[in-house]
């Protein structure tokens, strides 16, 4: 891979991302974020679930760093563990919103005409409705659950995904490298999955970043309406929730899930940004 | 102009039409059965099939679909709860204005906000204030709508007690509902009107004005401002979507009598019918509220409607 001769263009992005203090904050968090949820088990003091009545509504303390919620349940621990259905959410939904609205674009692009037609006008109307909402409406539908709630957040994100690979596919198409591999008789397909996507990644690397924070957020908030996680599983949103309820004495169990999701969000956003800047200088602004 | 309004409100057919269909298609892939939910876990099986054939439910899907179309453009009919057994139109037109008037007021704030700092953080880049506007806008961003709603309650009616918790009647019930659901809008709109801004005042023409010796200030409010404003009238419109559909977890957290906590509680329900009819509000009041903001578009650009005219 490291030909010393050849520049990879993936290490002159990265020298240009390190330039961006922002964004390499972001991308230490983010690395921070995958390694809690990796070493979950290690890095938690105590199970995500088991309860200690006895325990309960305990303020922060050297115990339990982060207090303890009305089950008596270790909040710092809850939230560790809760990282990594965040991530799981966050990744599996953005992937799947690419792989579908990806495909779907990229058909749009490459063919035009009848195919692009139909197909853009489904996307439009996908748009009609409002993201959060249309997760709402598909989470409502399917029922409760992990899996549920990743398909929900990531259908609502598939038209994004969608209008800008076609957009990119069509600034490609009619470049002579693709004129070159028809004219060697290369299929469809190929082209298409071998010569035009890998062009069209740093648009889909930008907002795949930020479509990550998206869905994190998304899934929260359906959580927190109490279409996501089923208890005794940790997510940030759901804690969120429980804790409104005791507010005025236990402010602190809704305080730290909350900022763990901002601190998240934040974190994706900026290194978003620094790598759209980083991948295309002349976007920056 | 009549002609451009005219082709633009009939490209709306289409989108609504499918829009129904999505909402339609939620509805018939929702687990359980409809009549059942009507009568009840006691009624008997055959009350329940008797029903099933009455309603209609045993027709193929696109039957369905093709009647539910038919109800709801010439009955104004689009079912009925499970639960209250009334009209879902009536349960979310009582509901809907709430939803509006929140939407609306967070708008104004975003746009009331959001445009001033955007311009003055332009005009003054890579000043404190710009760098902090910078960073505000990043933060809004990133800060979910329900943990803000929180804040805000614990800040201005637990611990300082100026406002009540919850609610939705006067001004002072309205203004934290109204700014949690627009904190977002307003960092976007700032963000968008500072790029958009710095883009049109590197432009040729503005550097013409510059050079003819005009003021700065007539430079900027006359000549910049009207071009800068485009993008920012096509991203408040979107962002009003994205609000009227966000208004479901900030009425949720100030428990507003709106269609997002109708809809959320019909949701711990299993009253399907009212969620998608909410859906289908919602997302009607989008598609409109988007042909609004292409006509003040049109009306912004002549370019754009000579597209249509010509």
């Amino acid at each position: 891979m490291n030909e010393p001769k050849k520049k990879n263009p993936w290490l002159e992005v990265f020298r240009r991302l390190k330039k961006n203090r922002l964004a390499m904050l972001g991308l230490v968090v983010v690395l921070l974020l995958i390694g809690t949820s990796v070493f979950a088990p290690v890095i938690a003091p105590y199970s995500y679930e088991d309860q200690d009545l006895l325990a309960a509504f305990e303020s922060p303390s050297k115990a339990h760093w982060f207090g303890t919620d009305e089950f008596g349940r270790d909040i710092f621990s809850r939230i560790v563990y809760g990282s990594r259905i965040s991530l799981q959410v966050g990744l599996v939904a953005v992937s799947f919103s690419i792989m579908i609205g990806g495909f779907l674009g990229a058909l749009a692009g490459y063919y035009g005409g009848r195919i692009d037609n139909v197909i853009m006008r489904i996307m439009d109307v996908l748009f009609s409705v409002p993201q959060l909402l249309l997760a709402i409406s598909v989470a409502a539908s399917l029922g409760p659950g992990l899996f549920n709630l990743m398909i929900a957040v990531g259908i609502s994100s598939v038209p994004q995904y969608a209008r800008l690979v076609r957009a990119s596919v069509l600034s490609i198409r009619e470049q002579e490298f693709i004129e070159a591999a028809r004219s060697i008789g290369a299929k469809d397909l190929k082209i298409i999955f071998r010569h035009i996507l890998p062009n069209c990644m740093a648009p889909i690397i930008v907002q795949g970043t930020l479509g990550v924070a998206f869905a994190i957020l998304t899934a929260a908030g359906l959580s927190f309406i109490g279409l996501g996680i089923q208890p005794p599983i940790p997510e940030w949103g759901a804690m969120l929730s429980g804790g409104r309820e005791y507010i005025r004495d236990h402010s602190y169990m809704t305080m730290f899930p909350g900022m763990a999701i901002m601190i998240t969000i934040l974190a994706l956003n900026f290194l978003g940004d620094g790598l759209r800047d980083a991948l295309d200088p002349k976007l920056k602004n | 102009m009549f002609k451009y309004i005219f082709k633009r409100a009939l490209m709306l057919v289409p989108v609504l039409i499918g829009v129904t269909f999505i909402v339609f298609t939620m509805l018939y892939i929702t687990p359980g059965d409809p009549a059942r939910m009507v009568l009840g876990e006691q009624a008997p099986q055959e009350s329940v099939d008797q029903l099933r054939q009455d309603m209609g439910l045993n027709d193929p899907f696109l039957v369905q679909f093709g009647r539910y179309v038919y109800k709801a453009v010439f009955h104004g009919d689009i079912g009925r709860s499970y639960i209250t057994k009334r009209p879902v139109v009536q349960e979310i037109l009582a509901a809907f204005p709430v939803t509006l008037k929140l939407s609306a007021m967070a708008m104004i704030i975003a746009m009331v906000i959001g445009i001033p700092c955007g311009i003055v953080s332009a005009i003054k880049q890579y000043s404190l204030f710009d760098n902090l506007v910078t960073i505000f806008a990043m933060i809004g961003i990133s800060m979910p709508v329900f943990w803000l709603g929180i804040l805000l309650i614990l800040l201005f009616s637990v611990r300082l007690g100026w406002v009540p918790p919850s609610g939705f009647d006067s001004f002072s019930t309205m203004i934290l509902p109204a700014v949690t659901l627009g904190a977002q809008s307003i960092a976007i709109i700032t963000r968008m009107t500072r790029s958009s801004m710095l883009e049109v005042v590197r432009q040729d023409y503005i550097r013409t004005v510059r050079a003819k010796g005009q003021k700065e200030r007539i430079v900027i409010w006359k000549h910049a401002l009207g071009n800068a404003l485009i993008p920012v009238v096509t991203i408040s419109g979107i962002q009003f979507g994205i609000l009227l559909g966000g208004a479901v977890l900030t009425e949720l957290i100030f428990s507003i009598p709106g269609v997002g906590r109708l809809m959320v509680e019909s949701i711990k329900m299993r009253d399907f019918p009212v969620v998608q009819g909410g859906v289908l509000f919602i997302a009607v009041a989008f598609c409109v509220v988007n042909l609004l903001v292409d006509l003040i578009y049109a009306w912004l650009d002549p370019r754009i409607k000579a597209q249509y005219v010509s």
